[in-house]
């Protein structure tokens, strides 16, 4: 049976149409994707996230440690600031990507996906380096509050004073009474926040926040609206656009990656597929023909195969199809143009720069 | 939900409204419900022949991809063409402005294979189970 989070019931009394996603029952839409898109893109919406992982590492070897299992760099980061990166294996496959929050160089939050939790913790109790690893999932309420209103709705709920708050940054503090991790990131390409607190007191902050938001138009949103929102922006989605046999060079993630840091595990093999040039790299693209290019389509040039479709969606802001696909980098430059097979149609696809979607 | 009484229905979730021997076939309010906002159809040609039980096209909301299924053979002789630019339509109107084509059907004969409304809605119900 699917694992649920504390805030199950509140979605289903909130109208929510449930799915399994990664082993959990989670809310894929509320009043409908579209609708909670554009509350979004416009106002604000609220996330119940609790299915990601949480794994903390703690101890003074904990940043070290750290940083040798991380593509990123934490040292270039100060207590109280968040970094994403990836995890990688020593062929350089990625074994997540994350986001790691540094509350001191001696204890650090690195927030999983779903579908990860269980391997990541592994992974991370395996390569410890003398670090104390401990598996506090279970231990987490996460909420994402996402969109231009964001802080408008969050800033009277709290002491913590928002506007010195600034992006990839955190900080300790109550929200509606509620302890909390107040961190100013996310996953829609809006201002937010996400915001951390213990289980039992999830209820109660869902509740203060979306009493708070009502004013300000702010709504429940669901999966379905996160996937739309996250690829307007071309953030990657572990499972989709990369996984274990993918490294971040291929995914597009090359910038998270520091060579320059010193020794971390899937360097050397990166710096081998960086001097031999890649077979693939991950491109967005947009349909100049009608149809949605899905995860797993073909891409065609010249009739033949030549990659595939990671992860495709009609874009409601844009009012386009877009996507991301694995393509030779010959046809990876900004406007190059290729193939999608849509059910055996050829449509034409061409390169773009990402994001598809900038906030103003 | 509504499936009205003057509609025959299929077990793939098309409804169909006989006049004569054309046919003008959509998807059920179950089926929009289901499926979420609709962002993408695409349909056949005026001229096209479709055959019962059959994809004659496809519908997609952000998420799923379905397809439809023609509930009688025939030819197409209409096609709701502003349903490729307003595909919400379905959504908001399934069984009036959202109709998806007009077949002229081949052999009458397998509307009797059709479900009525409350044979549907009980169908309906037991796959929700």
């Amino acid at each position: 049976m699917a694992k649920r989070t504390p805030l199950y019931d509140v979605h289903v009394q909130s109208g929510a149409r449930m799915v399994e996603f990664a082993g959990w029952d989670m809310p894929v839409q509320y009043s409908g994707v579209l609708d909670e898109h554009e509350a979004v893109r416009t106002r604000a919406g609220l996330f119940d996230v609790s299915h990601m992982g949480e794994v903390v590492f703690r101890g003074p070897k904990a940043l070290e440690a750290l940083n040798r299992i991380f593509t990123n760099d934490l040292t270039k980061i100060v207590d109280g600031q968040a970094q994403y990166g990836c995890l990688c294996r020593e062929n350089g496959g990625i074994v997540d990507d994350v986001v790691i929050y540094r509350r001191s160089a001696e204890d650090l939050l690195v927030c999983v996906n779903a579908g990860n939790r269980d391997k990541d913790y592994e992974w991370l109790r395996d390569h410890a380096g003398g670090a104390q690893v401990t598996h506090e999932s279970d231990d987490w309420v996460q909420l994402a509050l996402q969109g231009p209103r964001a802080q408008a709705i969050l800033q009277p709920l709290t002491g913590a004073d928002l506007s010195k708050l600034k992006t990839f940054h955190f900080t300790e503090g109550e929200v509606a009474g509620v302890p909390c991790t107040i961190a100013r990131t996310g996953y829609t390409g809006e201002d937010g926040f996400e915001l951390f607190c213990r289980p039992a007191l999830g209820v109660k902050l869902w509740k203060a926040l979306m009493e708070a938001g009502k004013a300000e138009g702010l709504v429940p949103a669901g999966l379905g609206a996160r996937d739309t929102l996250r690829l307007e922006v071309a953030y990657r989605l572990y499972g989709n656009d990369m996984d274990d046999a993918t490294t971040p060079l291929e995914a597009g993630l090359g910038w998270v990656v520091k060579f320059d840091k010193g020794d971390f595990i899937g360097r050397d093999a990166m710096l081998r597929q960086k001097a031999a040039g890649l077979s693939r790299k991950l491109v967005g693209f947009v349909l100049a023909d009608p149809g949605i290019a899905r995860h797993g389509f073909d891409v065609l040039h010249d009739g033949k195969k030549v990659g595939v479709v990671a992860s495709g969606t009609r874009s409601p802001t844009l009012k386009t199809s877009i996507g991301l696909a694995f393509v030779p980098p010959a046809l990876a430059a900004e406007g190059s143009t290729f193939a999608i097979d849509i059910r055996g149609r050829p449509a034409s696809a061409q390169a773009v720069k990402t994001p598809f979607y900038t906030r103003k | 939900m509504n499936f009205p009484d003057d509609l025959k229905y299929t077990r793939d979730h098309e409804w169909a409204r006989v006049q004569g021997a054309k046919v003008t076939v959509g998807i059920t309010d179950f089926a929009q419900d289901q499926l979420g906002d609709v962002v993408y159809v695409e349909l056949p040609e005026v001229g096209d022949v479709v055959k019962k039980g059959e994809t004659f096209g496809v519908v997609e909301s952000t998420k799923a991809v379905s397809d439809l299924f023609a509930p009688i053979s025939g030819k197409v002789v209409e096609v709701n063409g502003p349903l490729v630019d307003a595909p919400e339509t379905v959504n908001e109107d399934p069984y009036e402005e959202g109709w998806m084509i007009v077949v002229e059907a081949s052999d009458p004969k397998e509307l009797t294979e059709l479900l009525d409304a409350p044979a549907y809605r009980k169908f309906v119900e037991e796959e929700q189970e």
